[in-house]
Formats: structure tokens, C-alpha cells, sequence
């Protein structure tokens, strides 16, 4: 049976499969961006806290994903088998990039423009807000579209404790050394990270300030 | 009778409205524009304890155009930003209107100080009039006064508001985003004006356009002005007073006119410069 054929027969469970996996990735990119980005900002103007989160947020990135998974199991409240387990894992795993670069693009401005922004009796709100925040948009939004991106593809481990979504059938693939299964969990996965990719970065263009 | 006494009566209440709208909502404290340095020293706490100006005594009276020259690194651009607080000073005072800078609140401060720097530190995602009217925005001034004030300062800097109030920082020429930089600070209508190099970056052309077209607008502001330069050309033409600094104190202060013929090693130094490269000043 080839694999159009199988896609055919089985397009109904796919499709919801992909559902199941966008919504994976859209929960746990919210939570990610609601810590990630007003973390950033908050480290701003703070030394310690900075070198603090931004050291956490590494460490989470280099635990071998299905490893982390693995680890937030048995941590009571947040883990279990499931889909909650999964959310957790994967706004663990998105948090760097989106922290870093919030952090990076709010501090990676000319300083000519944060001297004449502060000597003209702008408060560090105001700076933050209307000087920080538009001018660093186009770097956040960058860190947003590398964490999706990987958390799409992370999301495909999260089937290993029980979240479903794509995972579920490429890990049914390689248990049956079943190629059809296998790319039927595959190939939506990687159609959904390019076009993610791309829908960011047109919308990175748009916010870029030269 | 009783019409003109209650009418009396409207005009009491009138004035003491309006003058109690002076006093809370209307006007923010601004600065007046007597600066005076005193005993004023400003050191960098660290692992390097270093000394930037130690000292300092210095009156800038209203209305004069003080030029601040030096070499790079002796002080100039600390003594400026010590006015509008972006420092303080570690002793001694600075007091501009009679009152430590220490005493300010900064943001009312720096709201009445305008403010120009080399690059022009224009705001890159705001337009031409965004810039300029940012301050008056700050100050809560209405829509349309802002947009009318916008286009006074642009003329008063020779950008004609209809071609450019729109464009952006970026589809400037160097000189006109230092125009843009000029007329922002003045804006709202600050008494003292800081400017550390404004025209330090622009072709020899457009610089001597610039001077030229500043000290004309000097004149007819009368502001209090402190202009911070390495360029003894831009100092002699611009200056009614010249201060010169060395290492973080001042060495000379003089006129343009007897400043070439004080005997001081630094002014020699600087009137040197002028023998080996006339005109050049980056």
C-alpha cells in the first residue's frame, strides 16, 4: 500500500492528529511567550535576575528533550501522563529563545537613541514602552518564530507520554517499522514548522524598523 | 447695578480660574536658564577609581553661547551631561535656576533642557514630526498646538514641513537628520540647550552650512546655550565665551577674539592645529 493510499484511508485521523499537535504547540507558545517576553523585559534594567533566568532557561534547553518529558513524570501537579505534562516540557524547551532574544532586542539599541530618549525626560517607562519595546519587535518576533518552530518538532516527542498529536503516529511507525505510519506523523509535522516559518517571517519583515 | 456686579463677579472667577489653571495643569516647572558649576568634581567609582573633572567653577550666564572645547577625554561631554543630570556630580553642585541638579526632578528637568548629540539620536520608528513633537507630547500639549509647533520648528531649522513632516529618520541626509535633532530640542521651547558635537559628523559642507545657520538662530533664540566641540574653528565661530578643558579641569577661559592669545600650552596646542590643517576638524 502506498502512502497516498494510506494518507487517503486514514486523512480523517491525520487531520485530527495535526489538530491535536497545533493546539499542543499553540497553548504551550502562549504560556511561553506570557513568561518569555515580560521576563525579558523585567531583566532589563536587573543584573541578577538576568543571569539567573537566563542560566535556567539554558539548562532546560540542553536536558535531551524526551529526557525532560521523561523527568516532569513523577513531579506531582504539573506532571502525570498527558497533554498537561506535555505543555510544560515544551514551554521549558521554547522559553530560551523567546527570553534571549526579547532580551537581546531590547538592549541591542543605539545608544544614541536611549541617550536622546532619557535626556529628553522620558521615564525608563516611557523608554521602555514607546522606544524599547516598537524598535525591538522584529528580534522578539525572531526568537518567537525559532521557539515554534522547535516546539513543533518537540511536540512530536510529547506522544511518548501519552499527549498525542503527530508523535503518536510516528512512534506507531517505528514500533511496526512502518514507513506509511511513520511519514503520515512526519510529513504534517515538518509542512507545519515551514509554514509556521514562513507566516513569522513575513510578519518579522513587517515589523522590522530600519 | 446687580448686572454689573454679578458680571464683576464672572470676571473674579474667570481670573482665578485661569489662574489656577496656570498653576496646576497648564505649565510644568521649567528650568530658568542660569547654570552655575560649583566646586563640582565627578569621579567613576570602580575597580579604576578615575577622576573624570574635578573642581569645576563655572558661571554660564542667560542668553550666551558657552563653548565647551577640549581634546577627546577631558571632560566636555561629562561637564554637559552633569547640567540635564544625566549625572551627578560626586561633589560639589551644579545649579541650574539657582537649584541643585541633585534637588530636580529629573524629567521636569530635562524636559526644559533641550538636548542635541552627534548622531541626532532620532527615533528610527518615528517620523520627522514624531520627533519633533515628542517633548510637547510628553508635556501633554494638545494635538493641534503640537502640529503647529511641529511645523514652526521645522522652518525655524530650513525643512520646508510639507516635504518632510512625513518622511522618516532614515530617508534623511545627514544634515537634514541634525536639523530634525535641532528642531526637536527646541520644541518645546526650553530655556538652555545642550549640544555635545552636533555637527561633528557632517561633510565639511554641510557643517559650515550648519554653523552658519545655527549661530544666525543662536541670536535670535537667546538661549542659553552650552555647545561641546573639539573643533577650535566651530569653537571661535560659534562662541561668546570659550572654556577649555585639559584633563578634567578647566585651563582657559576667554573670549574668541583674545582666545588665540592666552599663552597656555593647551590653547598654543589647539591654535597649532589650526597652522597644520586649516579647515580640517574630524
Amino acid at each position: 500500500m502506498s502512502f497516498w493510499d494510506f494518507f487517503l484511508q486514514h486523512r480523517a485521523e491525520i487531520f485530527g492528529a495535526t489538530a491535536d499537535h497545533l493546539l499542543l504547540v499553540l497553548i504551550a507558545m502562549i504560556v511561553a511567550i506570557l513568561i518569555g517576553v515580560p521576563l525579558g523585559m523585567l531583566i532589563v534594567h536587573r543584573p541578577a535576575l538576568r543571569a539567573l533566568s537566563l542560566a535556567i532557561a539554558n539548562i532546560f534547553q540542553t536536558i535531551p528533550s524526551l529526557a525532560l518529558f521523561g523527568f516532569l513524570i513523577p513531579i506531582p501537579f504539573i506532571g502525570g501522563i498527558g497533554k498537561r505534562t506535555a505543555i510544560v516540557a515544551l514551554v521549558l524547551y521554547a522559553l530560551l529563545p523567546i527570553l534571549r532574544n526579547t532580551y537581546v532586542g531590547l538592549t541591542a539599541i543605539d545608544p544614541a537613541v536611549l541617550e536622546a530618549a532619557e535626556a529628553m525626560g522620558m521615564t525608563s517607562t516611557q523608554i521602555l514602552w514607546r522606544v524599547r519595546v516598537p524598535l525591538s519587535l522584529a528580534v522578539i518576533l525572531a526568537g518567537i518564530r525559532t521557539a515554534t518552530v522547535i516546539t513543533i518538532g518537540v511536540a512530536t516527542i510529547a506522544a511518548a507520554i501519552g499527549a498525542g498529536g503527530l508523535g503518536a503516529f510516528i512512534f506507531r511507525g517505528v514500533a511496526l517499522v512502518n514507513n506509511s505510519l511513520l511519514l503520515a506523523g512526519a510529513i504534517p509535522a515538518a509542512l507545519l514548522a515551514l509554514l509556521a516559518d514562513f507566516l513569522l517571517g513575513r510578519l518579522e519583515r513587517c515589523l522590522r524598523v530600519t | 447695578m446687580r448686572g454689573l456686579g454679578s458680571s464683576v463677579y464672572i470676571m473674579m472667577v474667570a481670573a482665578v480660574l485661569r489662574l489656577s489653571i496656570e498653576m496646576t495643569g497648564g505649565t510644568v516647572e521649567h528650568p530658568g536658564s542660569s547654570i552655575e558649576f560649583s566646586g563640582v568634581s565627578y569621579r567613576l567609582n570602580g575597580p579604576s577609581d578615575r577622576t573624570i573633572v574635578s573642581n569645576i567653577n563655572l558661571t554660564i550666564a542667560h542668553g550666551e553661547t558657552l563653548v565647551l572645547l577640549g581634546r577627546s577625554g577631558s571632560g566636555k561631554t561629562t561637564l554637559l551631561r552633569l547640567v540635564n543630570r544625566m549625572l551627578a556630580p560626586t561633589s560639589g553642585k551644579v545649579l541650574v535656576d539657582s537649584r541643585a541638579t541633585t534637588d530636580w526632578d529629573p524629567i521636569h528637568l530635562r524636559r526644559g533642557i533641550g538636548y542635541v548629540i552627534q548622531d541626532a539620536g532620532l527615533f528610527p520608528h518615528f517620523s520627522v514630526s514624531e520627533n519633533v513633537g515628542l517633548v510637547p507630547k510628553l508635556q501633554k500639549w494638545e494635538p493641534a498646538r503640537i502640529v503647529s509647533r511641529v511645523g514652526e520648528m521645522l522652518s525655524l531649522v530650513g525643512l520646508d514641513p510639507t516635504q518632510f513632516a512625513n518622511r522618516m529618520p532614515r530617508e534623511l541626509s545627514g544634515g537634514q537628520r541634525q536639523r530634525v535633532g535641532v528642531a526637536r530640542a527646541l520644541a518645546a521651547d526650553p530655556p538652555i540647550l545642550l549640544m555635545d558635537e552636533p555637527f561633528g559628523a557632517l561633510d565639511p559642507v554641510t557643517r559650515a552650512e550648519l554653523q552658519r545657520e545655527f549661530k544666525a538662530l543662536a541670536r535670535r533664540l537667546g538661549k542659553t546655550i552650552v555647545f561641546v566641540t573639539h573643533d577650535l574653528h566651530e569653537a571661535l565661530f560659534l562662541a561668546s565665551r570659550i572654556v577649555l578643558l585639559q584633563t578634567g579641569g578647566i585651563v582657559a577661559i576667554s573670549n574668541p577674539d583674545e582666545f588665540l592669545h592666552l599663552d597656555h600650552p593647551e590653547v598654543q596646542a589647539f591654535a597649532n592645529s589650526l597652522d597644520v590643517a586649516p579647515g580640517a576638524s574630524a
